[in-house]
């Protein structure tokens, strides 16, 4: 496994009273909070998962842990590497190296092959081409993506087949932690089987999980504990 | 990772510039690391490419350094000597024009605009400057039989995939790029961001790519910094300035992009 932190006992993902507030200078300076103190801590081989309405920050804080949103307050270390209020540098190596992403959408360059959107985090790691394409071929094959798309840019591509590529790049490297935004929405139930053992085979190895599952028979099955980010709801001033 | 990476490739400080009265660009500072593309978007007037002129040495800033990663240590490249400046300028230092017709040499074939850079740096052997310009033409997708043709003869897109087989030839460590998409067709545009993309990995490029289009920064570029007026008014993650952007401006530069 790639470089992972020695100390078993701390969390590879740990949010510490994390804030998050909007403000918003072209509508009066309006100012939105989102989150309040937010506490989450994943363990490697954990999975993880955020629960709470809709709008509640479930999103926010995942975007917060990937270097997306900056934190107003609070820490968030990953890996033992510090992301809130850390340079562009830190995160993009962090990126590379240790945390994953399956985001809910799929944004790239338009008419890029599918098989190459897959490969491409495994040639930025230094993978040879022949090699990151045979991986990602078999992770598009175990996703039952049909092989005549694979050469085609995924943007005619149905719903769910560019979920299933979106997956297929989020679980193409071995990342020691790993966040998922709705991996198993608009998929059929084979399908939604297939992301369940990926995510399995994960924790198995050691990844630390933190998700957001809408089914909730998806989430009893492969996560250990839930989160209800309603808790870190601000306080109305 | 060596010790050699733990430097920035370029370091810029202070970097000022002013048209009589008026603010070209005031007191920029960054650092870009090796394998590093950091894009400027700013709307024009906003001194973006006044900015990029100043880096790379096509307009002397009134005041600051723009310092060079030269064998190892960071070298003011505002005050070397002119054959040293000619050999940063030939060899590790690219710059791909928004028109391909001001960086490339119109009357001159395809294949001899690649070879020229090379025989600029000292090569002589004609079947390896031809093979190598051969290659470049290949890996750019320009068809080998289109070699001796003359750019003239050639598409807008094509023209800007050989003005960047001719900067690249020379394995250069940082390139310059003044909106390398600006004013071709959406559907080549796309095909020349996926071509940059692999260039930039393959080879170890650093980047600083100016451009309005926030969609090509955000495929193209780690960083982003934006300007106003002038002035530089947020830095950061590209995915982060455009998604959670904090300066007022940007705000409304992001809100302002048409959805398809």
């Amino acid at each position: 496994m790639d470089d992972c932190v020695g100390e078993s006992d701390k969390a590879m993902i740990d949010c510490e009273g994390v804030t998050k507030r909007f403000t918003l200078h072209n509508q009066g300076g309006t100012v939105i909070e989102v989150l309040s103190r937010a506490d989450v801590q994943v363990a490697p081989g954990e999975c993880v998962a955020l629960t709470g309405a809709s709008g509640a920050g479930k999103s926010t804080l995942i975007r917060m842990i990937h270097g997306n949103y900056l934190v107003e307050e609070g820490r968030i270390t990953v890996g033992g590497v510090q992301v809130s209020g850390a340079d562009a540098r830190t995160v993009l190596r962090l990126r590379r190296e240790t945390l994953g992403y399956v985001s809910q959408f799929l944004r790239v360059v338009p008419r890029v092959p599918a098989i190459d959107i897959v490969a491409e985090p495994l040639l930025t790691a230094g993978w040879h081409a022949d090699a990151a394409r045979a991986h990602a071929a078999g992770l598009l094959t175990r996703l039952n993506v049909p092989e005549r798309l694979w050469g085609l840019g995924p943007s005619t591509f149905s719903g769910g087949e560019q979920q299933r590529v979106n997956i297929a790049r989020g679980f193409a490297r071995n990342y020691p932690a790993l966040l998922l935004d709705e991996p198993t929405a608009s998929l059929d139930a084979t399908n939604r089987d297939v992301v369940l053992s990926l995510i399995r085979e994960a924790k198995a190895r050691g990844a630390a999980i933190l998700g957001i599952f809408h089914d909730e028979n998806a989430r009893s099955q492969v996560c250990d504990r839930v989160v209800d980010v309603s808790a870190f709801r601000p306080v109305a001033t | 990772m060596t010790a050699a990476l733990e430097q920035p490739l370029l370091q810029v400080r202070g970097v000022t510039k002013h048209y009589g009265a008026r603010l070209g660009c005031g007191d920029v500072s960054f650092d870009l690391w090796p394998g590093e593309v950091m894009g400027i978007v700013g709307e024009s007037g906003s001194g973006k490419s006044t900015l990029l002129s100043c880096l790379a040495g096509h307009l002397p800033p009134d005041a600051g350094e723009v310092r060079f990663d030269v064998d190892g240590s960071l070298r003011d490249t505002l005050q070397l000597t002119e054959p040293e400046r000619r050999r940063l300028h030939r060899t590790d230092w690219a710059f791909v024009h928004q028109h391909a017709r001001d960086g490339l040499r119109m009357g001159v074939s395809a294949g001899g605009n690649v070879g020229e850079r090379l025989m600029a740096i000292g090569a002589r052997n004609y079947g390896e400057i031809r093979s190598q310009a051969a290659d470049w033409l290949n890996r750019v997708e320009i068809a080998a039989e289109r070699m001796d043709d003359r750019p003239t003869a050639f598409s807008g897109g094509m023209q800007q995939r050989l003005q960047i087989a001719r900067n690249l030839v020379t394995g250069p460590r940082l390139v310059f790029m003044d909106e390398p998409t600006g004013g071709l067709d959406v559907s080549v545009q796309a095909r020349l961001l996926d071509l940059l993309r692999g260039l930039v990995r393959e080879m170890g490029l650093s980047a600083i790519i100016v451009t309005h289009d926030l969609a090509v920064v955000r495929l193209l570029a780690d960083r982003l910094m934006v300007m106003k007026d002038g002035r530089v008014v947020e830095q950061g993650l590209t995915d982060q300035v455009l998604d959670d952007p904090q300066h007022g401006y940007t705000q409304l530069l992001v809100s302002s992009v048409l959805q398809v």
